[in-house]
């Protein structure tokens, strides 16, 4: 079964950390992505780019509307994700709640749709 | 019988729930075997072992739902699971189907899903409401209740929340989550309005939770706790619906056994010595079907509670017990000191109070202020607008 982790932060709080915080805290990321690795879970993860680069489009009538900025404009937004394979929503959970992120944002865990 | 069926059913949808991990399908196959048991059994003779024969007919027809599904994801996985479940339907040497229905209690109330949902699941599909009865105490539109269970268990099913006793370093936390749903539906129950169906429920559930989970002292906490109240449950509302206070209650009215089935759980707790706030609120409950109340014991108690939960409810109990144990102005001076807006019973405590001291102008004035409070159709109305006439009248 695999789960996607979508990691919602502030943007800039990670700016607001002092240098070394920042380091620190980067620091906790790779052990926890080499930690998932290790364990055979990782499937895929990444951060994004902030926001201030993010752009929409939809398809109304045929025609494409693109527009500036996320989906939605929130105090957290979306800043990452991990897509890791757990057997249920505890194990899942487990993952989540470590990932570094967690302490300052929300996790949201959603199982991957599977087909056939 | 209906009971004893109930306990089959839940018995039976637990053991092919847990291998399916979906609720729906587990109490589909369950359903159909009991359908394919009243056809059958007459005829040919109830087997040896009902229960046995339900669960390996259940998970026959599991099979061929499963089979049926072609695009079921994890089909081979599910069909291999399925068939590992025992399919001896007259073992004689297995005289009842093992009790996995503990694991099926904390799926329900997995911190995953809200807590309507966990109480819904849990009383639809361990205790065996119906989803109209459940809809009815709850107060919900029947549609609603229904949609609120598909919901839940679809959540169960589609994100694979695990149908299993939690491992010990999550014990704790969900073992609170589990015991919490269950005083909920008491305290729903308990009223007002008092739901007979629903303490009844939540007494079945901590029973078998206390059962199933015997090293754990709060379930046998909450077990006594339940049956403490519900043993008074006779006396507690008079004819006309209104609340009877402890102190008028009419003790020959309690129901003996369940005193002392409760103050047996409650035994069986503190053996265990890992005190919690289901133990004391149960031994404070156990001190009040005593004949001489030990008010100073049970105040005690309450400060013990409150140092535990930190509710403001509970210093407020705290406060009245010390009024009757110390005399009402002590316990006055407690109550100035809480804050609980919006709650009736902060005033109406504090009524009873100056008006034992005599202060029966201040004492009316906090009865209007509690009855300003009071649910419009509660039964608490009637006493608070006697003691306001009794507290008019003396001036």
């Amino acid at each position: 079964m695999q789960y996607m982790l979508l990691i919602y932060d502030t943007e800039g709080s990670l700016a607001a950390l002092s240098e070394a915080e920042r380091n620190a805290f980067m620091g906790e990321y790779f052990s926890y992505t080499e930690a998932l690795r290790g364990a055979g879970k990782f499937v895929a993860g990444d951060a994004l780019q902030p926001t201030a680069t993010a752009t929409s489009v939809r398809l109304r009538g045929g025609e494409r509307l693109v527009t500036d900025g996320p989906f939605a404009e929130t105090k957290e937004q979306l800043g990452g994700y991990y897509l890791i394979e757990a057997e249920s929503l505890d194990e899942a959970l487990e993952w989540a709640a470590k990932i570094p992120s967690a302490r300052l944002g929300t996790i949201e865990v959603r199982p991957v749709m599977v087909y056939g | 019988m209906e009971v004893a069926f109930r306990e089959e059913r839940s018995r039976c949808v637990a053991i092919l729930a847990r291998v399916l991990g979906d609720i729906d399908l587990a109490e589909d196959a369950v359903q159909e075997a009991f359908v394919i048991a009243v056809s059958r059994w007459p005829r040919d003779g109830a087997p040896a072992n009902p229960g046995a024969w339900i669960v390996a007919t259940a998970r026959n027809r599991a099979i061929d739902v499963i089979r049926r599904e072609r695009t079921l994801a994890g089909k081979t996985e599910h069909l291999a699971r399925l068939e590992g479940i025992s399919a001896h339907e007259d073992d004689p040497e297995e005289r009842t189907i093992p009790d996995e229905r503990i694991a099926l209690i904390f799926g329900c109330c997995h911190p995953a899903l809200a807590l309507e949902a966990q109480v819904a699941l849990t009383l639809r599909t361990l205790g065996g409401l119906t989803t109209e009865e459940i809809a009815r105490a709850f107060l919900v539109p029947e549609a609603t209740m229904a949609q609120r269970l598909v919901r839940a268990r679809r959540k169960i099913r589609d994100a694979v929340i695990p149908l299993r006793v939690p491992d010990e370093h999550e014990l704790p936390a969900r073992l609170a989550a589990v015991l919490a749903v269950v005083y909920l539906v008491f305290n729903q129950g308990y009223g007002p309005p008092p739901r007979a169906e629903l303490t009844r429920e939540a007494l079945r559930l901590a029973a078998l939770l206390a059962r199933l989970l015997p090293a754990e002292a709060e379930a046998h906490g909450l077990l006594a706790l339940v049956l403490l109240h519900e043993a008074r449950a006779a006396s507690r509302v008079a004819a006309d619906g209104s609340l009877v206070l402890l102190a008028e209650q009419d003790r020959s009215l309690w129901d003996a056994r369940l005193i002392g089935a409760g103050k047996e759980a409650l035994a069986r707790a503190m053996a265990l010595r890992r005190p919690g706030p289901y133990q004391l609120q149960a031994a404070i409950a156990a001190l009040h079907t005593e004949a001489a109340t030990d008010w100073p014991q049970i105040a005690t108690l309450y400060d013990r509670l409150a140092q535990l939960t930190g509710s403001p409810v509970v210093e407020l109990n705290r406060a009245v017990a010390v009024a009757m144990a110390d005399g009402p102005a002590a316990g006055l001076a407690l109550l100035d000191r809480l804050e609980l807006p919006g709650y009736h019973l902060l005033p109406a405590a504090r009524a009873d109070l100056l008006r034992r001291l005599g202060r029966a102008d201040e004492a009316g004035a906090a009865y209007r202020e509690a009855l300003a409070l009071a649910p419009a159709d509660g039964p608490e109305r009637s006493f608070l607008e006697r003691r306001l006439a009794e507290v008019e009248g003396t001036r």
